[in-house]
C-alpha cells in the first residue's frame, strides 16, 4: 500500500506549478467555461430572472416604486385585446413561415448537397440572409415592400399585373402586411434549416438510396420512403430552431410594420416592448414576456423526445 | 435466370487512368461468378456498371441476351447486396424485405407470402419484427439477401458481402451463401478482394487489375495455371514464387517445393540451389524463408510444408530447391504473360 502514497506526493509537488495546474482537467475545465457561463448568467439568466419579479409586480419606468401584486397583471394582460390577437399571431406567423420553410429548406438540402458546377456561388447565395443581422436585412425588406420605390411594385407594374399608377401597399393592407412578415421570417430562418438538412441528407449513407433503386423503387417512393423518414429527426431539430427564432423575434415586426396596420402583425415580442418599455409598463410588458417561455419550453420538450425517439442511421 | 454479359465496357471518372478499361465478360446461367482484384482495380464500378448504379463510358452490358444500357436499374430485374447491407434503418425486417415488392405494386396478402416464403428459406422468420439495429451480422446479412431474393431476380449482384463479418463469422457465412445459390440457383456475380472467399465460393473466377481482366477460369485453372504474374501472386498466400532462369521467369508455388541436401540434376523436375534464412511455425504448416541466387541476383523463397512432414533443416542452412516440371509455370520476363517452357 505503500506505493501508491509516493504517487500522489509527486503530483501535488508538480501541482504547484500553474502550467501544471492547467494540465488538470478539474481545474483547466471550468477556467475554460467561465467566460460562457459568466455570459449566459449576466445576459440571459438575471434578466429571465428580472421578467419574473417584474410580471407579478406593479413596476413602472417612470418610478423606482415596487410593490408585489401577485397574479393581477396577468389578469390585465390576459383581458387585454391586443394581446390576444399577438399570441394569435405570433402562432399563425410562426407556423406559416415553418410551414413555407419545410418545403424550402428541404429542396435547398439537396441542392446544397447536390455536385454541379458553381456549387461555392450558390451555397453562398442560399446562406447570405443567414449572416446579416435581422435588423439590417429587415431594412432591406421594408425598401422593398416600400409602396412608393418597390421593385416588386415595378416588376408587377411592368408586367401588367397590377396598375402602375395605383401600386400595391404591401405593408398598409391586413394580409399583405402578415404575408410580408411571415416571407421576411421565413426567409431568414431558411438559410440555417436548410445547411442543418443538408447536414442530414449528407449522413443518410448513399446505399441506401442505391438500394431502392436496385430494389425498384422510383423518385417519388425513395423520397417518401426513405429519404424523408431518415431526414426526419434532424428536420424536427431544424424546425425546432425556426420555432424559437420566429416565435421570440420582434426586430423583424418592428421594423417592418411596427405592429401595424392596426395591430394586424403585432406579436408577442413586439407588443411586450411597446408595453414594457415604449408604454412604461414595465411589468405587464414582462408578463406579456412570460407567455412565451411555456409554450417554447413544451414545443422544446416535445420535439427534442420526439427526435430522439426517432430511428437514426 | 439469366445469363450476364459485358462487351468491351469502359468507364472512366474523368482524369486519370479509366477506373474499368475495356472488359468483356460473360457470366452463364445459373454460374456464380467471382470478380477478384484488389482495391481500385475497378470491380466494384463493373458490378455497379451492371446493376445500372453507374452509366458506362462505353460498350455494353446484355442480361438475358437484350442490352439493358438504357435501363434504369430498377428495370433490369437484378438484386444487389451491398457490402454494409444497405438494410433501411427505420423500418422492421419484415418491411426491408417487402419492400421490393411493395414498389412493385403487389398485394398485401401476396407480399406476405412471399416474405414468409424467403424468410423461411433463410430461417429468419423469428426476426421479422426487429428493426436492423437489434440483428447482428449474421442475421443482416440473411435479411438482405431475403430481401434480394424475394423478387426472384434474374441475377444477384453481390458486393463484398461478407467483408463486415468478424473472421469466425465469415467461413460459416460463406458456407451459407454457396448452398443459398445452390439452392435458388440464379446466376451470381460476387465482388470481393479476398482470394480465399473467390477461390471457395466461385464456379468461375474473373481476375482484374488496374480496370483490365487479367483471367477467367475455374480456381483450379486460376491456381495451377495462372495466366501472368500478376495472377500468380495475388492468389495463393503465400504467393507464388517467381525465378529468373535463361530469359524467363519460373513460377512455381510453396507447397510444390521438396527440400534436398546435395540434389543432383534431374529429368522430371528443376533444381534451385538455396540458403534456409528463417523456419516459421504456424501451427498447421511450417514457412521456410529461403534466399536462392538466379538470374536476378538474390531473390526470396516461401516454401511450405504440413507440420506432419519431417523437415530437416534449420536456419542458416545450404538446402535445394527441387521442383517438379509439371509444377511449373513460365512467364515472358518482360510482359509477365504465360509463356512455353
Amino acid at each position: 500500500m505503500s506505493e501508491p502514497a509516493v504517487h500522489r506526493t509527486v503530483i501535488i509537488d508538480e501541482s504547484f506549478r500553474v502550467h501544471h495546474l492547467l494540465d488538470r482537467e478539474s481545474v483547466l475545465g471550468p477556467v475554460m467555461l467561465s467566460p460562457l457561463l459568466i455570459y449566459l448568467v449576466a445576459l440571459i439568466g438575471l434578466p429571465l430572472v428580472f421578467v419574473f419579479i417584474y410580471a407579478f409586480s406593479d413596476a413602472t419606468t417612470g418610478s423606482d416604486s415596487f410593490g408585489f401584486v401577485g397574479l393581477q397583471t396577468f389578469q390585465t394582460t390576459l383581458e387585454d385585446p391586443v394581446f390576444r390577437i399577438a399570441l394569435r399571431n405570433t402562432v399563425v406567423f410562426t407556423v406559416l413561415a415553418q410551414l413555407v420553410v419545410i418545403v424550402l429548406a428541404t429542396v435547398l438540402g439537396f441542392v446544397l448537397s447536390a455536385d454541379f458546377r458553381g456549387k461555392w456561388f450558390v451555397r453562398f447565395l442560399i446562406l447570405l440572409p443567414w449572416t446579416t443581422p435581422v435588423a439590417l436585412s429587415a431594412l432591406a425588406w421594408l425598401w422593398m415592400l416600400d409602396s412608393l420605390f418597390s421593385p416588386f411594385n415595378w416588376i408587377l407594374g411592368n408586367l401588367h399585373v397590377v396598375d402602375q399608377g395605383t401600386p400595391v401597399a404591401w405593408l398598409g393592407q391586413d394580409s399583405l402586411a402578415v404575408g410580408s412578415v411571415v416571407a421576411l421570417q421565413a426567409w431568414r430562418t431558411l438559410p440555417l434549416a436548410a445547411v442543418i438538412l443538408m447536414a442530414g441528407l449528407t449522413s443518410i449513407p448513399p446505399e441506401l438510396n442505391e438500394q431502392a433503386e436496385v430494389d425498384g423503387a422510383g423518385f417519388w417512393r425513395r423520397f417518401f420512403d426513405i429519404t424523408m423518414p431518415l431526414l426526419a429527426p434532424i428536420m424536427m431539430v431544424a424546425i425546432l430552431f425556426g420555432i424559437v427564432a420566429t416565435f421570440t423575434d420582434m426586430a423583424a415586426v418592428y421594423i417592418l410594420t411596427r405592429g401595424g396596420p392596426g395591430n394586424a402583425t403585432q406579436v408577442l415580442g413586439s407588443w411586450s416592448f411597446y408595453t414594457g418599455i415604449q408604454g412604461g409598463s414595465l411589468a405587464q410588458g414582462a408578463a406579456i414576456g412570460i407567455f412565451m417561455f411555456p409554450v417554447l419550453l413544451g414545443v422544446c420538450i416535445l420535439m427534442l423526445r420526439r427526435a430522439s425517439q426517432t430511428e437514426v442511421v | 435466370m439469366a445469363e450476364v454479359e459485358v462487351r468491351e465496357i469502359r468507364k472512366s471518372f474523368g482524369g486519370g487512368n479509366p477506373a474499368v478499361d475495356g472488359i468483356s465478360l460473360t457470366c452463364k446461367n445459373g454460374e456464380y461468378l467471382v470478380l477478384l482484384g484488389p482495391s481500385g482495380c475497378g470491380k466494384t464500378t463493373l458490378l455497379r456498371m451492371i446493376a445500372g448504379l453507374e452509366a458506362p463510358t462505353g460498350g455494353d452490358v446484355l442480361i438475358g441476351g437484350k442490352s439493358v444500357r438504357a435501363l434504369p436499374p430498377r428495370a433490369r430485374k437484378i438484386a444487389m447486396v451491398f457490402q454494409s447491407y444497405a438494410l433501411y434503418p427505420h423500418k422492421k425486417v419484415v418491411q426491408n424485405i417487402s419492400f421490393p415488392l411493395e414498389a412493385q405494386g403487389m398485394s398485401a396478402q401476396e407480399r406476405m407470402e412471399k416474405v414468409k416464403w424467403a424468410a423461411g428459406l433463410l430461417g429468419i422468420d423469428h426476426l421479422l419484427q426487429r428493426k436492423p439495429r437489434q440483428l447482428s451480422g449474421g442475421e443482416r446479412q440473411r435479411v438482405a439477401l431475403a430481401r434480394a431474393l424475394v423478387r426472384e431476380p434474374q441475377v444477384f449482384l453481390l458486393d463484398e458481402p461478407l467483408s463486415n463479418l468478424d473472421a469466425k463469422l465469415r467461413a460459416s457465412a460463406r458456407l451459407e451463401l454457396k448452398q443459398f445459390q445452390q439452392r435458388v440457383g440464379v446466376s451470381t456475380i460476387y465482388v470481393t478482394h479476398d482470394q480465399v472467399e473467390a477461390m471457395g465460393l466461385g464456379d468461375r473466377i474473373a481476375v482484374l487489375n488496374q480496370g483490365r481482366l487479367q483471367q477467367v477460369g475455374t480456381p483450379e485453372e486460376i491456381y495451377h495455371h495462372p495466366a501472368n504474374t500478376f495472377v500468380a501472386t495475388f492468389v495463393g498466400s503465400p504467393p507464388m514464387n517467381l525465378l529468373e532462369r535463361d530469359g524467363k521467369l519460373i513460377g512455381f508455388r510453396p507447397e510444390n517445393i521438396r527440400l534436398e541436401k546435395n540434389a543432383g540434376s534431374r529429368d522430371d523436375a528443376t533444381v534451385f540451389r538455396g540458403h534456409v534464412l528463417r523456419v516459421e511455425n504456424l501451427g498447421s504448416d511450417r514457412y521456410v524463408y529461403l534466399r536462392v541466387k538466379d538470374a536476378h541476383g538474390d531473390t526470396n523463397v516461401i516454401a511450405k510444408f504440413a507440420i506432419a512432414e519431417p523437415l530437416e533443416f534449420s536456419n542458416d542452412e545450404d538446402a535445394d530447391l527441387v521442383i517438379r516440371n509439371r509444377n511449373i509455370n513460365f512467364f515472358d520476363r518482360d510482359s509477365g504473360q504465360k509463356a512455353a517452357a
